[in-house]
């Protein structure tokens, strides 16, 4: 008994030794680093802008606002020069909201009054937020910025399918500075003409 | 090494069947291998972490440009095997007395041992043309066995890749840990400072770019002038999800960036944001106003499939897998402040986690941990704060330097990426350990944003 262990002990020696030395002659294999990730060159999306989902029901609720007088100007310009000109005024809002507040309400009415004198022009409402915020949740928040006026210029009678909303969060401040002042410049809705 | 001295080693160390010299293939783009063997493993001083020297690594021929990278395969792999913590790594500024090897079988241990090594690991590398070949060797500096080795040949482009790949194996083997130093960073960045088209106002783009996990290797994924936010890496570590404005709104774009080609999964359906792979990678969640408003969905990888896991007028945004890919985290404004709530992927239990002021980007851990990072507001700024799923205990681990957001774990769970102004008005990606110490600044140019982790190799 006492031998037949011994033998045993012997074997596994032997055994391991000989795996050892096996595994000590394998050639070097070759390790392949990763491929170096070249720049993704995006190229042959297209640039045509696709409409966004169409927007939620709006209540009807008429507004009467005198007619402002057409420009008679106005049909000359270019797009860059009549948006330079900000004939759609933009609206702001009060931290972390996206209520239209009273005077938003009423430059607004000045805004539909605007789309209706210039029938043809397409628009797109821009939603953008503070810096307060995170990123993430204030691409929603300016989200619901931009619906919310949409939502009261179709109330207005502006057609809906003449306004796109697209929000930006945080990512396009329209004051750089890091206070009160330019923070409420940056919590708004901000309208750019694309078609006229 | 001689085949007698390699035989008296196996028969000293019979009962526990050390494997020496055993040359490997860890391919770096490969998961690791299962070690089939049992490899004896580095023990410290009475339980305390093992003490470990990593001197130059030895040259064979020596031309300036080898002498570099023996220099440098040294240094990356002791920075690697520091990173993780496993490790007491003795400082390489304290080697200059002892003498340098001749070859991998003369190392002088004694001196090593006085220096209170327990480990030493050692290399050669030798270059022909472009391409290099690299041996390590673990010793136990008390019995003078080797441990561990390993051999490696390739190209000559990227030799801190093989330092990361040594490091790797090393914290396989001797501290049953998948080690994070081939993974990636992804982040966007508005350092090339392009400006966006179709504007008149000034508005600054950002790009997605990639890194090295300790912030070498810093590479531009997209090309396209406008917005790119939010990337997310694929489990395989070959594809980048992301949010990009190239078409003028939100859209869902996935790069493939080892392919330079791309896909849009969500087929132009509404304006969609913030995706987030599933942890096995066949499934995308995301945020999505195709129904009126920001809600939850989850789609298959090619756009089929799709399942809405939120209903509710309030804002559901910023979705993040659990490990198990069974439940989806996400924030939702639907009490009043935005907060982190939890629900099942097949749209049931949904329930609330925080009571936070305002918290947002919950980033669920891997396993072994089950803790959720999100950002949260405290004061005028942003720190990271962690719920632990399992008794809904929240801990804090940044506190005001700064503000600092969208936390992103490592795939082992050991760090955590985020973004910060900690070191001015610049916000840049730091890592630290996942009880706040240690932190690390890994972006330097421009902006960066948003990181997020690539899954180990």
């Amino acid at each position: 008994m006492q031998r037949m262990r011994t033998w045993t002990m012997v074997v596994a020696v032997v055994m391991v030794a000989v795996v050892g030395a096996s595994c000590a002659k394998k050639k070097p294999p070759v390790v392949r680093p990763a491929p170096p990730p070249a720049s993704t060159a995006d190229t042959g999306m297209g640039s045509t802008p696709e409409p966004p989902a169409p927007p939620p029901p709006v209540r009807d609720e008429p507004v009467s606002v005198a007619l402002a007088p057409p420009d008679p100007a106005i049909g000359s310009k270019n797009l860059d020069e009549l948006n330079r000109e900000s004939p759609l005024a933009p609206v702001y809002f009060g931290l972390d909201s996206y209520e239209l507040s009273a005077e938003a309400r009423t430059q607004l009415q000045g805004s539909a009054q605007v789309l209706k004198t210039n029938a043809t022009w397409q628009v797109t409402v821009e939603g953008h937020c503070d810096e307060r915020g995170t990123a993430e949740y204030n691409l929603s928040l300016g989200e619901r910025r931009a619906l919310a006026a949409k939502a009261y210029l179709v109330s207005l009678g502006i057609a809906a399918d003449r306004l796109r909303t697209v929000s930006y969060g945080k990512e396009f401040p329209f004051d750089p500075g890091h206070d009160d002042a330019a923070w409420a410049k940056n919590r708004r809705a901000h309208f750019v003409i694309t078609a006229k | 090494m001689t085949p007698t001295v390699r035989t008296f080693v196996f028969l000293a160390a019979a009962a526990s069947a050390v494997v020496a010299g055993r040359a490997q293939t860890p391919a770096p783009a490969q998961p690791p291998q299962q070690p089939t063997d049992i490899v004896t493993k580095i023990t410290g001083d009475s339980g305390a972490p093992p003490r470990i020297a990593v001197p130059d690594f030895l040259v064979s021929g020596g031309d300036k440009d080898t002498a570099d990278i023996a220099k440098l395969l040294a240094q990356v792999l002791y920075d690697d095997l520091t990173f993780e913590a496993e490790f007491d790594l003795i400082p390489r500024d304290t080697y200059a007395s002892i003498p340098v090897a001749r070859s991998l079988s003369e190392a002088p241990f004694d001196r090593w041992r006085e220096l209170g090594a327990d480990g030493l690991l050692m290399g050669t590398v030798s270059k022909t043309g472009q391409t290099i070949k690299v041996e390590m060797r673990l010793f136990d500096v008390r019995t003078r066995r080797q441990l561990l080795g390993r051999e490696y040949s390739g190209a000559a482009g990227n030799p801190r890749l093989y330092a990361h790949t040594m490091a790797d194996e090393v914290h396989l083997t001797q501290a049953n840990l998948k080690g994070v130093a081939r993974t990636k960073l992804t982040f966007s960045s508005d350092r090339v400072r392009d400006r966006a088209n179709n504007t008149i106002e000034q508005r600054n783009v950002k790009e997605i770019f990639i890194a090295d996990y300790d912030g070498f290797n810093q590479r531009r994924v997209t090309v396209n002038r406008q917005l790119n936010v939010f990337p997310s890496w694929s489990p395989d570590g070959r594809a980048i999800a992301y949010t990009s404005y190239r078409r003028g709104y939100p859209d869902i774009f996935i790069s493939l960036i080892y392919q330079g080609t791309m896909e849009t999964p969500t087929n132009g359906t509404g304006q969609n944001w913030l995706p987030a792979f599933s942890p096995d990678g066949t499934r995308i969640a995301f945020t999505s106003n195709r129904d009126g408003n920001s809600e939850i969905y989850v789609m298959n990888r090619d756009g089929s499939g799709l399942r809405r896991l939120t209903t509710h007028p309030a804002i559901d945004s910023t979705p993040t897998w659990s490990p198990s890919g069974a439940q989806v985290a996400f924030t939702s404004d639907r009490t009043g402040a935005p907060q982190i709530w939890v629900v099942g992927a097949d749209g049931l239990n949904l329930r609330r986690l925080t009571s936070e002021s305002y918290a947002d980007r919950p980033t669920w851990s891997p396993a072994p941990y089950n803790e959720i990072a999100f950002s949260v507001r405290t004061g005028s700024r942003f720190d990271i704060k962690i719920y632990q799923v399992d008794n809904g205990a929240t801990r804090q681990i940044t506190f005001g330097e700064g503000t600092n957001e969208s936390p992103a774990w490592a795939p082992n769970g050991k760090h955590l990426a985020f973004m910060s102004t900690r070191t001015g008005r610049a916000s840049q990606i730091f890592i630290a350990r996942r009880d706040g110490k240690d932190v690390r600044q890994v972006t330097r140019e421009g902006n960066n944003f948003t990181p997020n982790w690539s899954s180990s190799q």
